[in-house]
Parts: structure tokens; C-alpha cells; sequence
């Protein structure tokens, strides 16, 4: 009886699924599948690594501090990283005074109150405060920037794909559409004339629907100025930048790395011992 | 506990004499995994997975109890509250990590596990209880996984609730009240999260119970072993410690090798970007999809692409929708019914010439297409494939499995273990 029902509910799965087998194909055959644009013009990243790449690498400190002054003077304006405190910039290798100064003399104030009045007010940062936001609050974010909302940037890295080489390849992608051809040769407005780029967005064929509504945001070379004399190229600039936020997404990256080693280690010898005594205790069974 | 020959607990000195008197705890453990308990010589290392399993039980059961101290079930303050685990609390990323990987490494050895059921025939008489037992661990383990993965509240943690509680809707008439009972409302919010954090935490404790069950009574017939010949007497086993501890002892360390090479190296590999975006119930992501243990399960339910109904009359009886619903849960339930599916006396696949042919040619790659299918976007050539390997997973267990184990003639058995082991070697595979 079980094998009766099994045998009629098999065929009955398997026969609908054949059927539908058949549908796809002649629906697949009728009306073949048009290319997107977006299968044809979005961009695998561009190659690019970071000192902190693979199972040994560490944070370039100087490289973070760069990101995080291109961070301050371009991307703040605009993009909150309410996960990270002033704080944590110890991290980066400023000295406690340094993160005072730097939380001292950021450009947004913390929100507060007045504490005469107990209206609203705002003060300067301390280091035990988040990053303070551009923007009071979404609506004020989406009515500054021609209704979209920049993203957070604290788990950016984590949130793309391959996240550091995508932000690096997106800061840099930014392209005139007219005339613009893939690889293959293919001109995009020849192809696909109505995917014509909207008022308002710009084409960026690193973007996921190639167009994207943040403005170009490093335009030319020497646009943040590096304390350590570093030559600001926008390649640089970018890679500094993108390697600013895999620290904001990750900052225990290098412990993580370096307890890995160890507890692999630990295994390892863990795991001889235990082979030996395996070895050794079925030495005179056979099996 | 199960052959004659089991050696005894003897309790030494007079405090083990009192407690084995009044609470025998020290002989049930003695007898469970001791040397009370007599196992095939012959077992190879696919006999490892039981053990890891359940180490891997007790390793989500021990981070996530931490990770529960520091996490806010909030739909304001879940997501942030789990930032706060990897960025402020002392080594509280290891602990995420560990227990977000930890669910993954879980499912590796489990379906090892299973894998080594469904070759071996571990699931035949007198072992069906074990197997059931083992297919309600292997759902019990599906549910409290989803539960888990929405309690961060990002973008997929809310849109795989979204996506999954609305199969219950595809149910005729009580579908959408059911998903609001569910739910606790008309979509996954403050009502759902808590409720799935309190059964996130409860179900592991009923699955170690049900394990206890599994363990049970496997100790009624014993271990099965790569033979599939029954165990005739005392030199075809070996006590259980030290043999076999030292045995799981050495697979723990490659197994730990394993999970600490992700979990500290790659530890985001087995998950999705899309977590690490708050949940926007106004932002539905471009696809949505499980973690990659749900994955065949998912192309199953994909799979299903036209309504059943009476031709020519565009009477539905059974919209395409659910059927794809029924069929993901039947492709796990029918699992239930396997030892009364597969008839065949003989246990272990190696001796077995018909059946291993499917196997090794049919169900394993078509679960391997399922997975991969599962996780790519409705294209035509991803669809077609899962169609075809859900149509061979259905045709295998339903239709082939009980037809082979009539035709079927099997190679010929050897007369015991011993002879198995001292003498015969085993066929090769495939």
C-alpha cells in the first residue's frame, strides 16, 4: 500500500514536473529571453588589492588614515557611519589627544539640549560618540539629495559583493553614456536606446542598473590634501577610501586572523596526538 | 546494552559504589559511549558524523546562549544589537562567527550524515526508529536554522521570513490566516522576531532531546557498519571507548580544522551581503534566497512552473504555487517512508550493483544541480535543469528505489565482519 501511493504520488511529482519541463522550453522557444542591459553593460569589478587582503594580511595604517580624512572631507557629506565612535580611531594609530581633536573638530555637532534651557542644541564630539549624520533624519537625507537616501556607510564592504573592489571600481566608474561601448564593442545607446540615462541619476556601469544617484564624488586629482605628502590621484583616493570602510565593516579583522593562526595551531597538534592515539590503539586490530 | 558480550560497569572505590547504587549515571554514560558498548571493527570514517554532529549541536548551543546575553530581539535594535556583539562586546565577533558558521558546519556533517544513512541502508530493519527519529532531528534542525537567520533583521533575515511563511498561504482557504497566526500580523515584524527568538531558543533543547531518543535506540540493535552484515559475535567489535573515542577524537581535530579555517579566514563566505543591510520592508532585495542548506529545497519549489487541472476547461485544481510548496515539504517527509520504500534485505550499497548505479549516477547529481539551481535567478536554463533533477530526486525515492530492490540481484555477502576485514576486501565503489 505505501509502495501503491508512493509510486502514484512519484509519478504524479515527476509527471508535473516534466510538464512543466516542456512548457519552459516551448515558452523558452517562442519568446527568447531579450538581454538586459544590465546583463550586457554592468562591469565585473576592476582589479584591485588591499595590504589587508588573504589569511595574513594586516591593516595599512597610513592607507586608513588617508580613507578616513577622503571619508571626512567628501563622503561625510553626505553618507552617515553611525556604527563606528570616535573611539575606535585608536585603531587607525591616532594617540588618544589626536581622536580628541579629531572628534573636537568634526564638521556635523552631536545633537544635544541645551542645558539652561532644554532646547535643542548641538555640541561639539567627544570620543565616546558615534560619527554624528549628515542629516537629521531620513527625510531631510532623501530632501537634500533629489530623493535618495545615501546609505550608511559602516557595512558597506559587507554589504556588496566582493565590497571593497566593488566600492573602489563604483568611485572610479563613473563614465560619459554618449558614445560609451563595452568590451565587446557594443555602444550602449545603439543597443539599448530607451536605457538612455534619467535627469537626475549619472551612468556608472559598475553600478547594478547602471545608473546611480549619487553624483561623481572624486572628480579630479589633489581633492583631499594627505598630511603624510601622499600624491592624491583619484585611483588613490579611492583605494584609500575603500580600504577606510573594510576597517569600518571589520575593525577586528587582525584579531580575528591572528587567533585564527592560533587556534589552527592548537588543532593542529591537537590532531596529531589524536592520530597518533588512534594509530596506536587499533596497532592490533585489523579493520 | 545490546550483545551479551558488552562489558560490564564495575564501579571503583566506595563514592562510585554509592552514587551507582542510588543513580546509575556513571553506567548509563559507560554503557552509551563507553566500553560498554560494542561496535563493528569495520566502521570507516563516514561513522564519524554522528559524533560531530552532535558536537556541533553543543557548539550552537553554547554560542548562542552568549550571543542571547548581548542580542536585542527589537526590529529597532536587533540589527544594531548584533553590531554592538561584533564590534564592542570582548571576542563577540568569534562568537558570532563561530555561530553563524557554526550553523553551516552543522548541515555539512548532517548531511554527511544522512548521505552515509542513505548509502549504508541505515535506515532498514531494525533501524527504522532511528531513522525516523533522524529525519524529525533533520526538520527540527530546518526550522530552528530559518528562525536563526531572521533574528539579525537585515535585509534577507526579513524577506526569507516574508518569502517563507508565505508557503503557508498557498494553502486553499485557512493559507492566509494561518500565515497571520504565524506571523503574529500581516507581515513579519516586533510579533514574528520575538516569537522566533523564543523558539530559536527553545528548539535546539528539543532536538538534543530527540537526540537522546536517536541514541536510544540505536543502542537496541547497535551501530550498522559498511558491510551491512549483522553483527555474529564477539570479534566483530570492538568496545566503543577506546576505540571509537579515539577514533572520533582524531575526526573532531579535522573537523575543527575545518570550521576554525573558515570561521576566522572566510567567515562571510557561506553567508549573504544582503544581511548586512538593515531590513526594509519597502526595499524588497533583487533575489531573495536561503542559506545554502535550504537551496534544493528552494529549487524544488521553483521547479513547479505549471498548474495542475482538467484540460481544456481551465478548471485549476492545483495552482502551480502549491504544488511547489507541497512538493518541498513532500521531498523531505517522503524520507519518512524510505525503509518501507527500499525493500531490498540487502543493507549497504557495495553489494548492491543496481541500486549504487542510481545513487552515485542519479540522486547525488541531481541534489548537486539542485543546490547550485537553487541559488540562480528564474533563467531558462537554471529552471529546465531543476526541473529535470527534481523530477529524477521524486522518480528515485518514489518510483526507482522500490522497483530496483525487486530486480535487483545483489553481489554475494560475506559471512561475517571478520571475514570482511581479515579476508574479503569490499568491492569497489561505484
Amino acid at each position: 500500500m505505501v509502495r501503491l501511493v508512493a509510486f502514484l504520488v512519484g509519478l504524479f511529482f515527476s509527471g508535473m514536473l516534466l510538464l512543466g519541463l516542456g512548457d519552459t522550453v516551448i515558452t523558452a522557444i517562442k519568446e527568447p529571453a531579450v538581454p538586459s542591459v544590465e546583463a550586457e553593460f554592468h562591469e565585473e569589478t576592476l582589479p584591485v588589492s588591499f595590504a589587508h587582503d588573504g589569511p595574513l594580511g594586516k591593516y595599512d595604517r597610513g592607507e586608513l588614515q588617508r580613507g578616513l580624512k577622503v571619508y571626512s572631507e567628501v563622503c561625510a557629506a553626505c553618507h552617515s557611519l553611525k556604527l563606528v565612535s570616535f573611539r575606535d580611531f585608536a585603531a587607525l594609530g591616532y594617540s588618544e589627544e589626536q581622536v580628541k581633536a579629531l572628534a573636537k573638530a568634526w564638521k556635523t555637532e552631536v545633537p544635544s539640549i541645551n542645558p539652561e534651557t532644554g532646547e535643542p542644541a548641538t555640541r561639539p564630539a567627544i570620543p565616546a560618540d558615534k560619527i554624528p549624520s549628515p542629516f537629521a533624519n531620513e527625510v531631510a537625507a532623501r530632501a537634500a539629495n533629489n530623493n535618495a537616501l545615501p546609505p550608511d556607510l559602516s557595512l558597506i564592504t559587507k554589504a556588496r559583493e566582493n565590497g571593497p573592489a566593488y566600492l573602489y571600481s563604483l568611485l572610479l566608474g563613473y563614465r560619459d553614456q554618449a558614445g560609451y561601448k563595452n568590451e565587446d564593442g557594443k555602444e550602449l545607446l545603439k543597443e539599448f536606446p530607451e536605457a538612455a540615462t534619467p535627469a537626475g541619476l549619472h551612468f556608472n556601469p559598475w553600478f547594478a542598473n547602471l545608473n546611480i544617484a549619487m553624483a561623481a564624488p572624486i572628480v579630479s586629482d589633489d581633492q583631499v590634501t594627505y598630511d603624510d605628502g601622499t600624491k592624491a590621484t583619484k585611483e588613490q583616493m579611492a583605494r584609500d577610501v575603500s580600504a577606510f570602510l573594510t576597517w569600518a565593516a571589520e575593525p577586528k579583522m587582525e584579531n580575528r586572523k591572528s587567533a585564527g593562526w592560533a587556534a589552527l595551531g592548537f588543532l593542529l597538534v591537537f590532531t596529531v596526538l589524536a592520530w597518533m592515539s588512534y594509530k596506536t590503539i587499533w596497532a592490533d586490530k585489523k579493520h | 546494552m545490546s550483545f551479551p558480550w558488552a562489558q560490564e560497569y564495575k564501579p571503583q572505590g566506595t563514592v562510585s559504589k554509592w552514587v551507582d547504587e542510588r543513580l546509575p549515571l556513571p553506567r548509563l554514560v559507560y554503557n552509551a559511549v563507553g566500553a560498554g558498548y560494542p561496535v563493528p571493527r569495520n566502521l570507516n570514517y563516514f561513522w564519524n558524523f554522528g559524533v560531530l554532529a552532535g558536537v556541533a549541536l553543543v557548539i550552537q548551543i553554547v554560542t548562542g546562549i552568549v550571543l542571547a546575553m548581548h542580542y536585542y530581539a527589537s526590529v529597532d535594535g536587533a540589527f544594531n544589537s548584533v553590531e554592538h556583539i561584533m564590534r564592542d562586546v570582548n571576542s563577540g565577533w568569534f562568537i558570532r562567527y563561530a555561530h553563524m558558521n557554526g550553523a553551516s558546519f552543522f548541515f555539512i556533517v548532517v548531511y554527511i550524515h544522512i548521505f552515509r544513512g542513505l548509502f549504508y541502508g541505515s535506515y532498514k530493519a531494525p533501524r527504522e526508529m532511528i531513522w525516523l527519529l533522524g529525519v524529525t532531528i533533520f526538520l527540527l534542525m530546518m526550522a530552528t536554522a530559518f528562525m536563526g537567520y531572521v533574528l539579525p533583521w537585515g535585509q534577507m533575515s526579513f524577506w526569507g521570513a516574508q518569502v517563507i511563511t508565505g508557503f503557508f498561504s498557498a494553502i486553499p482557504l485557512v493559507g492566509e490566516p494561518l500565515r497571520q497566526l504565524l506571523l503574529g500580523g500581516f507581515a513579519p515584524d516586533q510579533a514574528a522576531l520575538n516569537r522566533f527568538f523564543s523558539l530559536h531558543y527553545l528548539l535546539p533543547f528539543v532536538i538534543a532531546g530527540v537526540i537522546i531518543l536517536h541514541i536510544w535506540a540505536l543502542h537496541i540493535p547497535g551501530s550498522s557498519n559498511p558491510t551491512g552484515v549483522s553483527v555474529k559475535g564477539e570479534q566483530d567489535t570492538v568496545p566503543f571507548h577506546p576505540y571509537y573515542t579515539a577514533k572520533d577524537g582524531f575526526g573532531l581535530g579535522i573537523f575543527l580544522i575545518f570550521f576554525v579555517a573558515v570561521t576566522f579566514f572566510a567567515p562571510n563566505m557561506l553567508g549573504h551581503p544582503d544581511n548586512y543591510i538593515p531590513a526594509n520592508p519597502l526595499s524588497t532585495p533583487a533575489h531573495i534566497v536561503p542559506e545554502w542548506y535550504f537551496l534544493p529545497f528552494y529549487a524544488i519549489l521553483k521547479a513547479f512552473t505549471v498548474d495542475f487541472g482538467i484540460p481544456f476547461t481551465g478548471i485549476i485544481l492545483i495552482p502551480a504555487k502549491l504544488m511547489g510548496v507541497l512538493a518541498m515539504f513532500g521531498s523531505i517527509l517522503l524520507l519518512f517512508f524510505l525503509p518501507w520504500l527500499d525493500t531490498s534485505p540487502v543493507r549497504s550499497g557495495h553489494y548492491r550493483p543496481l541500486f549504487r548505479k542510481f545513487f552515485w549516477y542519479g540522486l547525488i547529481p541531481s541534489l548537486a544541480i539542485l543546490t547550485y539551481c537553487g541559488g540562480k535567478p528564474p533563467y531558462t536554463q537554471w529552471v529546465v535543469l531543476s526541473q529535470i533533477a527534481a523530477a529524477y530526486y521524486f522518480a528515485h525515492f518514489l518510483i526507482i528505489l522500490p522497483i530496483v530492490s525487486r530486480i535487483e540481484r545483489p553481489l554475494p555477502l560475506p559471512n561475517s565482519i571478520t571475514e570482511a576485514v581479515t579476508g574479503k576486501p569490499l568491492p569497489a565503489a561505484a
